[in-house]
């Protein structure tokens, strides 16, 4: 059989596709529905944001770190805000420290609640999605009163975050914790443990241990493949050190180690494991300033270089910035979570179905603004 | 002799009767189908609606938007007709002409109420499974003529299953017609008239299972969720339809929802009584009584696939097949022995 030579047609993906999950392009070979060569081409979003960097202050930065993974804004604005504060030096106060971690930890599931939303479309299964923005909507109120965005937020600055608690927020806050808990089991009920998604995504797209570290997949997506690694616990930033709560992995047992049903359902493990630290956040919270004491117009960190990572709903997001002692970076570079998945995606997905490559895709759960930046 | 020809019996030759009653049939037909489309697009968009905590469409025609799908059918009627330049114009231009008068044609056979039959064929079922058969060469010319990979690959898709799934509702229709020892439609309802222990679907347990293979097996044959792979809106765009606009994108709808109607109809003779209902035969309003009991029940085998719809996620293209071909076609064959059995045995 092996002078047999399938020559395949060559299908294009995207850019303009239901379940690209942004502007993204796969190229397929298939024969007939089996795909047996795939190719992912990205780049359709790209908005040179690291020169952008090099050209404007700081602070000015913030705002374009929205941008990157727009459905959790606040991890990224996290993510360079520690990097600056590394390369800087800056203490940041106790409390700002507490609403960063809230905050994020919020957006953690409201990204999780996207992520299990449009995964379910993908799969064909539509109204799970609109009950996932239901909850959403809740976190997105509360972001909004917070700091008056709804999507790219630029709250968590240099030194702090830009406003101090609303009167009543953190009650709210709480309220919304305890209406959401139940939830998760209603999503479960209707999705998770569906026959039907079952068949669809368990034991597909198995991404073993060993490829997820060369490729250096991390995140969710890596916890799936059974590694129980999370920069939260084992390189703690900020206040995870005082909290406590689980690393959910991937488990054998409906699907395998490292397959779409696992890297899935980590996913919805991790929106309660949430929950719960945002709970001992919200007691242990205590009062002053949320602003270390710098005048952002006049920063200027000494030169030098610093590298900080931090753990975003996709996975570890690496700011690497270079000053020269002016004020204004001399380069940052970002390491992309979605862009390690995506690369792995040739490697662990040839000889699935069309359907298949779907499902994969969708339980990588990247955002396409953070690969192309 | 139906009731519409008995009526024009009184009043031109008999020769013509026939060829008349039909012409009056189709008109009947066309407009019940319309207003069934129009109102089940519309009632399909407020169930999603309501299932999904949203309340559907809300605007036209002030209550609750029931005349949207009416702004919607005049929307497409009035686009321009794009047909793409590689399309082959013949086959473009047929396909959904050809998938539309085989959900007509289906109807000639299905008794709508007490004597209204377009044409009581002594062979009536075997009628529609044979007139049914030609949607997926429709189908398939649509995909081929689009010059669409996408579109190929759903009409691909919609060949294998719509084929496959073809084999089980045919022998889930096998069981009712070796109890009731006739082809005809109208002889297979007058079977299952005086109360609902009476349907065919109650008279025993493999009859039951044939009605659930039946009814399954049919929603995948009108592709719709979870078998809806053909028109995977994530996997293929829109499937076999993908460069249809305007009015040919119109007419596949049409044809989609009517099919839903057509073998939720088709269920409704065969298993659950067709128009026969609580009140008595010699009621004065029997006929507009019986139609009613028709669509009632029809109505609601389709509200039942608009609720798998949006409940399920859709199956791989594999497992659809494997599901056909590994369990349905042998439930099918155990629901035929079984019937036969109990008709020797009983």
């Amino acid at each position: 059989m092996s002078e047999f030579i399938i020559e395949g047609t060559t299908l294009f993906k995207g850019p303009q596709h239901p379940s690209t999950h942004g502007v993204f392009q796969l190229k397929l070979k298939t024969d007939g529905e089996i795909v047996i060569d795939l190719d992912p081409v990205i780049g359709y979003l790209h908005r040179c944001f690291e020169k952008h960097c090099e050209n404007i202050n700081y602070t000015q930065v913030i705002p374009y770190t929205d941008r990157l993974d727009y459905v959790a804004s606040m991890n990224n604005n996290w993510g360079y805000c520690l990097c600056v504060e590394k390369l800087a030096g800056i203490e940041v106060p106790k409390r700002a420290e507490f609403i960063r971690v809230i905050v994020g930890e919020l957006n953690r599931i409201a990204s999780h609640l996207v992520a299990f939303g449009t995964y379910g479309m993908d799969i064909g299964a539509f109204t799970p999605f609109l009950y996932a923005f239901r909850e959403r909507e809740f976190i997105l109120d509360l972001f909004e009163e917070l700091c008056g965005a709804r999507l790219t937020y630029n709250f968590v600055r240099i030194g702090g975050v830009s406003y101090d608690l609303p009167p009543g927020w953190l009650q709210k806050c709480l309220e919304f914790l305890d209406y959401f808990l139940p939830f998760i089991d209603e999503y479960n009920n209707l999705l998770s443990y569906n026959k039907i998604f079952i068949k669809r995504t368990a034991r597909v797209g198995i991404l073993s241990k060993e490829l997820a570290i060369d490729y250096n997949v991390t995140g969710p997506n890596l916890r799936a493949c059974g590694i129980d690694w999370d920069l939260r616990r084992d390189e703690p930033f900020s206040v995870y050190k005082e909290l406590e709560f689980n690393v959910c992995t991937g488990k054998d047992g409906i699907g395998v180690c490292g397959d779409s049903w696992n890297r899935y359902f980590v996913r919805m493990l991790e929106m309660a494991e949430s929950v719960k630290i945002i709970k001992q956040a919200l007691d242990m919270i205590p009062d002053g300033p949320v602003m270390s004491k710098f005048n952002p117009l006049a920063f200027k960190p000494p030169a030098g270089e610093a590298y900080a990572r931090c753990e975003t709903p996709r996975g570890e997001i690496g700011f690497f910035i270079m000053s020269n002692g002016s004020d204004k970076p001399y380069r940052v570079k970002v390491k992309s979570p979605c862009f390690s998945a995506i690369s792995s995606i040739p490697a662990f997905s040839k000889g699935l179905m069309i359907a298949d490559i779907v499902a994969v895709i969708g339980s990588l759960d990247f955002v396409m603004g953070e690969v192309d930046r | 002799m139906n009731l519409i020809e008995k009526f024009l019996g009184n009043f031109i030759p008999d020769n013509y009767v026939i060829i008349v009653s039909v012409i009056i049939f189709f008109g009947i037909i066309l407009s019940i189908l319309s207003l069934y489309n129009l109102f089940i697009v519309w009632l399909e968009r407020k169930v999603a609606g309501h299932m999904q905590v949203r309340p559907g469409p809300m605007v036209t025609g002030g209550f609750h938007g029931w005349l949207q799908t009416v702004a919607d059918g005049i929307k497409l009627f009035l686009k321009e007709d794009i047909i793409p330049k590689e399309a082959d114009n013949i086959f473009f231009w047929i396909s959904p002409a050809l998938i539309m008068a085989v959900s007509f044609a289906v109807w000639v056979c299905i008794p709508l109420g007490i004597d209204l039959i377009p044409a009581d064929l002594n062979l009536g079922i075997f009628f529609i499974i044979a007139i049914s058969s030609p949607v997926v060469v429709g189908i398939v010319m649509a995909g081929w003529a689009s010059k669409n990979k996408w579109a190929m690959l759903g009409a691909f898709r919609s060949a294998a299953q719509i084929v496959s799934y073809e084999i089980p509702v045919a022998l889930s229709i096998l069981p009712p017609i070796i109890y009731a020892g006739t082809l005809s439609m109208t002889g297979i309802v007058d079977l299952q008239i005086g109360g609902f222990w009476n349907w065919l679907v109650f008279r025993n347990p493999f009859l039951f299972l044939t009605f659930i293979t039946y009814y399954i097996s049919a929603v995948a044959e009108v592709n719709r969720s979870p078998f809806d792979l053909p028109e995977a809106e994530s996997e293929l765009v829109a499937g076999f339809h993908t460069e249809y606009s305007g009015m040919r994108f119109a007419m596949f709808f049409f044809a989609e929802y009517s099919n839903m109607l057509a073998v939720s109809a088709i269920a409704v003779t065969l298993f659950l009584g067709g128009w026969s209902g609580p009140l008595p035969t010699s009621f004065v309003l029997r006929i507009p009584v019986s139609v009613l009991n028709f669509f009632a029940k029809t109505m609601f085998l389709v509200y039942l696939m608009i609720w798998f719809r949006w409940t399920f996620p859709r199956l791989r293209v594999d497992q659809l097949m494997n599901l056909c071909w590994k369990f349905f076609i042998p439930l099918s064959f155990i629901n035929l022995f079984g019937t036969t059995l109990w008709k020797l045995l009983l």
